[in-house]
């Protein structure tokens, strides 16, 4: 016996390696359960993070926008009065954030905040030749931008200079076009401007609009052709924790009085699909832990009939009720985190096998999927303490027998 | 007699109390044991013996009378208080020896010391140890108890009940389950720690001729002493 180990600890030990068959099967049990729970958790949160990760190459998680332009009427009703007016919606033209570079420098004062990139933006033409393509023409100031979408990254032809008169389209523009780098390109504003840009980088966005209709120049380039002269359109805003995103958003708003809209505004429907997906994982896990806790609670429940005569023995010796307790108690947590390591290998396994099949046809994996020891450690502690839950009753039941009933049987 | 190290006065004990069906099986006992007695408690099958032995041994409380374990009344303690008194002063050994199986025969008689103490110590392991080469099993220490004869079962538990140096041991049949040459050693041997430890022994049988050796032979009949002979000198 090891001195360090009291008791409690000896006796549930050696009572769950007497029962090695049922230990074993009940162990085996839990495993089952809670490599589900890992391997589905894992595959959930891979799944996510990939998703966003798709999502946030390509646009911000904060867009900052000049407030929309209302009509107001010049009277107002007043009492007694009927003001006949229709008041029309009016169009909405493209006009600059008031003192942008103000609003730019409060947000980034804002906590949580990592990138923040102004932009001019607006519909054109691009035109050669006998061809034109609608676009829309972006005005950036690359060192901010690219750190929100990596343009550099996806470059296929060429590199991602761009000073004025240079311009990055994208590949479907360009076969459209039948353009390659460092051909020239006419292009055309709504406002009337127009201006002959070189093609310096060829980037694939991975989509088919993107490649179409984006393409990108310099800051001042834009403002210049869109009539925007120190004007921006929008401030893309990257945070750091992407979930936080609309209270930040709200926060942007509170402090600049610029509209913000967060990509859980823009996509709710994306967000209430991740919320329902992690409420049906939550619901899994809940009941595959109630099933759990139900296996261990029965066997231990047989446990207490099969040894109430060595409980009434160990009582007669002086054993108190509460070293009772803690016996059955123990060997519920002791079974609860054996099978939470069972699981999580077993987890990890299916998890193998998945990576296997689950490849796109050129062999990479569909998403990355990781197992983090974070899920390891939290699937061993819950495991544990659905065991020692489950022992509770079992063990209360153990504690409360009377020795002379216990030791006749 | 020197002072005694149980006293029972008056004691009752019913079952379904307060039911219409409760039925009385002790009618007031008044019992005495000195230090070292080596008593037999003799009776026919229902008489209450074994209820008797439950009340002096802690196990079950009487519902009337009192029970002085060392001159301390127990109708005063908790459950703990109990325990505690019970694991300390009095040693049980079973007829069905009850050893537990998980453990090995010199953990068995280690039990009683580390439920006490909580946590194990070579101490202990060096008690149980003489205490098992007392009983001539010293050679089994580290046997699975399912492994053992039915005699040195009943060896280990003598053993186990000697392991916190009880005031008195309570044997319940200890012989009942063994043949006539096991049963004698049983016996002898604890005759022979009652003479050279001065431990008391209150022993339940219902073999009279192993009754007749006793110092002393109390005789229980439908839950009152009918007889109380001690053995001439």
């Amino acid at each position: 016996m090891n001195r360090l180990l009291p008791f409690e600890w000896i006796a549930a030990t050696r009572f769950l390696r007497e029962g090695a068959v049922q230990t074993l099967l009940i162990i085996t049990g839990v495993g089952v359960g809670v490599g589900v729970v890992v391997f589905m958790s894992a595959l959930l949160t891979g799944l996510q993070a990939s998703f966003l990760q798709r999502m946030f190459s390509s646009q911000a998680q904060i867009v900052l926008r000049p407030p929309d332009e209302v009509a107001r009427p010049l009277r107002r009703e007043s009492d007694g009065f009927v003001v006949l007016a229709t008041v029309l919606k009016p169009e909405q033209r493209l006009r600059s954030i008031d003192q942008w570079q103000k609003v730019r420098d409060l947000t980034k004062d804002i906590g949580g905040i990592i990138t923040v990139s102004p932009m001019a933006s607006g519909a054109g033409f691009a035109v050669r030749g006998e061809a034109s393509k609608s676009i829309s023409l972006m005005g950036i100031e690359p060192a901010q931008f690219f750190k929100i979408v990596d343009i550099p990254g996806k470059i296929v032809a060429g590199t991602v200079r761009l000073n004025a008169g240079d311009i990055v389209i994208g590949t479907e523009l360009a076969q459209d076009l039948g353009v390659a780098v460092n051909d020239k390109l006419r292009v055309t504003t709504a406002t009337g401007a127009s201006q002959t840009l070189t093609i310096t980088g060829i980037f694939d966005l991975g989509n088919r609009g993107s490649n179409e209709r984006n393409t990108y120049v310099a800051l001042r380039t834009a403002q210049t052709m869109l009539d925007l002269t120190g004007g921006v359109t929008s401030i893309d805003v990257t945070v750091k924790d992407v979930y936080a995103a609309e209270e930040i958003a709200q926060e942007i708003t509170a402090a600049t009085g610029v509209e913000a809209d967060s990509w859980i505004k823009t996509n709710a429907d994306f967000f209430s699909f991740i919320g329902s997906q992690n409420m049906s994982n939550a619901a899994i896990r809940i009941f595959v832990s109630l099933s759990v806790a139900f296996g261990i609670a029965s066997v231990l429940v047989v446990s207490v009939v099969q040894r109430s005569r060595e409980i009434g023995i160990l009582r007669a010796m002086g054993a108190s009720r509460g070293q009772i307790l803690r016996v059955f108690l123990l060997q519920g947590a002791v079974v609860g985190f054996l099978g939470s390591l069972f699981g999580s290998a077993l987890g990890w396994g299916i998890l193998a096998v998945w990576r296997s099949y689950a490849k796109h046809a050129d062999g990479t994996a569909l998403f990355d999927v990781t197992m983090e020891p974070r899920l390891l450690a939290m699937a061993a502690v819950l495991a544990t303490l659905t065991g020692l839950a489950a022992a509770i009753l079992p063990a209360m039941r153990a504690a409360r027998l009377e020795p002379v009933v216990a030791i006749r049987g | 007699m020197a002072d005694p190290i149980l006293e029972l006065i008056g004691v009752r004990k019913s079952y379904n109390q307060g039911t219409p069906v409760e039925t009385e099986v002790l009618h007031g006992i008044d019992l005495a044991m000195a230090p070292g007695e080596f008593c037999a408690l003799i009776g026919p099958s229902g008489s209450g013996k074994s209820t008797l032995l439950n009340i002096i041994g802690l196990l079950d409380r009487p519902t009337g009378g009192k029970l002085l374990i060392g001159e301390r009344d127990t109708a005063a303690l908790d459950d703990a208080g109990l325990t505690a008194l019970r694991g300390e002063t009095i040693g049980f050994v079973f007829q069905n020896h009850h050893l537990i199986t998980a453990f090995t025969a010199l953990e068995n008689v280690m039990m009683p010391i580390l439920v006490g103490r909580g946590f194990p110590n070579g101490e202990m392991a060096q008690r149980a140890d003489r205490l098992l080469e007392q009983v001539g099993l010293a050679a089994w220490r580290n046997a699975k108890v399912n492994n053992l004869s039915g005699g040195q079962q009943q060896r280990v538990a003598i053993a186990r009940a000697l392991a916190r140096q009880p005031a008195i041991v309570l044997a319940d049949e200890p012989t009942g389950n063994l043949d006539t040459k096991a049963a004698e050693s049983v016996f002898e041997l604890m005759r022979e720690i009652n003479r050279r430890e001065g431990t008391s022994f209150l022993i339940v049988t219902h073999n009279l001729s192993l009754a007749d050796r006793c110092d002393r032979t109390i005789e229980v009949v439908d839950g009152k002493i009918l007889s109380d002979r001690k053995a001439a000198a």
